[in-house]
């Protein structure tokens, strides 16, 4: 993206509640950030390290469960309890880093899933704590300076800068040695040990560092919706953070981005023009053919096209 | 600053891949390891660049142990290998192939990295000239900016010697850097492998190629059988009766 662009985008979603006019498209809005921030998080391990999480939902819920219990029963402030979401989700994936220490592909995929499904079941079976499937309603707005954030606008905003925050450590880290640390991991392990690039110490930081921005999202999630259930912990959100970041581009800073406003926007803008039987295998279609004409997702295909644009 | 490796023993499952080998790679030399396919060559890279854990013995740089340690540590302390099948970071330009090498040399911490610090641009700009001046060096300036997996076999194999010298390493380790390239690209190697070595960097390399091995080599040490069967003077190795035997068989039976 050139720095114009950048800048034209800025502006745009800055101003973006000036030109939504409804509610509901503000919604959309809202809830397209907060993929944002989960498929930014996903793109950290996927794209970068190059190691595929199916058990991500499960930091996502860590996070959307932390913040809603410290400020239900703990009665804290939402900030710090925004604060804890982040560092437990962050412990959760710093635990399932250090489990696969070993484990790559097929083997990392499964300690993800196995992770997701027992922290899935916790949340069901621990009822004194979770309120188990009936879930917790009531989870309080955000208040800043003793503003209540409670408007979709003002929610908006703060959505917003938990996404900015997002790309910012995302862009930071993989412009970095840490980030290039990532990438060798990815591209070829042996070799990166080789030239003193400790493997599994990097392993275990994206996990980390991903695993938080999840909870990031999770706590976001909590405190817009007031309700967590365990529902937070459904495959389905793992399966939309794959879509959109292999949809959108992995590896890259803008493809999960693009992936999020593309897969929050499209199933709504379908569901006003059809059926829902329709509405489904549209999606379905649409997935395919991108994967199978942009196998490497779409805003690699447009730098593609760029390059050849310019020479 | 002797490499030495001690009584390494090597078993996978019953087939002994390495028995009390024990050498020593002078420090500055050019130290070549020969000997027919299954002679354990690359066996004795791998263990003595963490990949592998010996059964028996130790390996010891300057005096401090090795063995145990992982890979990384092992290049933390300037032992730094190649492959022996070409080993590039395919997706990357050649750049940022060079640019990974040069990680121990960045100090740029977590906390740093997400605070932005200044000092990290001024740091990152140093790196890139870094890799410009090793690039240079192989004589692939001029592919800096190509995907790594796009370059011709002989380039990728210099993409890989880049990526080792970016490491800094006191002993440079090469598995067969010369295989599968043209005799003139074995030429500009032999002269880089001997550049390198000006420079102070103590090469130990393995290879088919008998006379690239003979005309860089200070020091040739044979294996046969997981075995030593001679070390010394190139020109004296050429002329041993077990390294002939181990080659070409033992002579005929006169009788």
């Amino acid at each position: 993206m050139t720095r114009a662009g950048g800048w034209l985008l800025a502006a745009a979603a800055l101003t973006l509640p000036l030109w939504l006019s409804s509610a509901y498209h503000l919604h959309v809005a809202i809830m397209a950030g907060i993929f944002g921030v989960l498929a930014l998080s996903l793109n950290l391990l996927l794209g970068f390290a190059g190691q595929l999480s199916l058990g991500h939902a499960a930091f996502f819920g860590i996070g959307a469960y932390t913040s809603a219990l410290l400020t239900l029963k703990g009665e804290w402030s939402f900030w710090p309890a925004l604060a804890a979401a982040v560092a437990l989700a962050g412990a959760a994936g710093w635990l399932v880093g250090r489990l696969s220490l070993k484990l790559r592909g097929a083997y990392f995929v499964l300690v993800t899933i196995s992770f997701a499904g027992v922290i899935s079941l916790v949340s069901v079976n621990w009822i004194e704590l979770t309120n188990g499937p009936l879930g917790l309603p009531g989870v309080p707005a955000p208040e800043l300076f003793g503003w209540s954030l409670r408007s979709k606008t003002a929610y908006y905003y703060l959505v917003l800068a938990g996404l900015a925050l997002s790309y910012l450590v995302s862009a930071r880290l993989v412009k970095s040695r840490i980030g290039r640390a990532f990438v060798a991991l990815r591209e070829n392990e042996p070799l990166a040990e080789s030239v003193g690039v400790d493997v599994t110490h990097y392993l275990v930081l994206a996990a980390v560092v991903s695993a938080g921005m999840a909870g990031l999202g999770g706590s976001l999630y909590a405190h817009y919706t007031r309700f967590v259930s365990p529902e937070v912990f459904l495959f389905t959100y793992t399966v939309t953070m794959v879509v959109m970041v292999v949809a959108g581009g992995k590896g890259t800073l803008a493809g999960p981005l693009v992936g999020a406003v593309l897969f929050t926007v499209l199933p709504e803008a379908l569901r006003a023009a059809a059926s829902w039987q329709w509405q489904m295998l549209a999606y379905g279609v649409l997935l395919v053919l991108l994967v199978f004409f942009l196998p490497r997702g779409i805003v690699p295909a447009l730098q593609a096209l760029r390059r050849r644009g310019a020479s | 600053m002797t490499l030495a490796v001690r009584d390494l023993a090597v078993r996978f499952g019953g087939v002994t891949a390495l028995e009390a080998v024990t050498f020593d790679v002078r420090p500055g030399s050019i130290t070549s390891v020969i000997g027919p396919n299954g002679a354990g060559k690359t066996t004795a890279f791998n263990v003595i660049t963490g990949y592998l854990r010996p059964a028996g013995g130790r390996v010891t740089y300057d005096g401090v142990p090795l063995t145990g340690l992982r890979p990384s540590a092992i290049a933390r302390r300037g032992i730094v290998r190649t492959f022996q099948r070409t080993s590039v970071f395919p997706a990357l330009s050649v750049e940022d192939n060079v640019l990974t090498g040069l990680h121990l040399r960045g100090t740029a911490g977590f906390l740093e990295v997400l605070a932005g610090r200044r000092r990290l641009a001024a740091e990152e700009s140093g790196l890139v000239r870094d890799a410009a001046a090793i690039l240079e060096f192989v004589g692939l300036a001029h592919r800096r900016r190509e995907r790594a997996s796009a370059l011709p076999y002989g380039e990728q194999r210099l993409v890989e010697l880049a990526i080792a010298l970016a490491a800094r390493p006191r002993v440079l380790l090469l598995d067969e850097p010369g295989a599968g390239m043209t005799g003139a690209e074995k030429t500009v190697v032999s002269g880089l492998i001997r550049k390198i070595r000006e420079q102070g960097v103590t090469v130990l390399l393995v290879e088919h190629d008998m006379r690239m091995v003979m005309g860089i080599s200070d020091t040739v040490i044979a294996l046969n059988g997981g075995r030593v069967i001679a070390e010394g003077a190139p020109a004296a190795i050429q002329a041993h009766p077990d390294v002939i035997r181990a080659y070409l068989g033992a002579p005929r039976d006169p009788a």
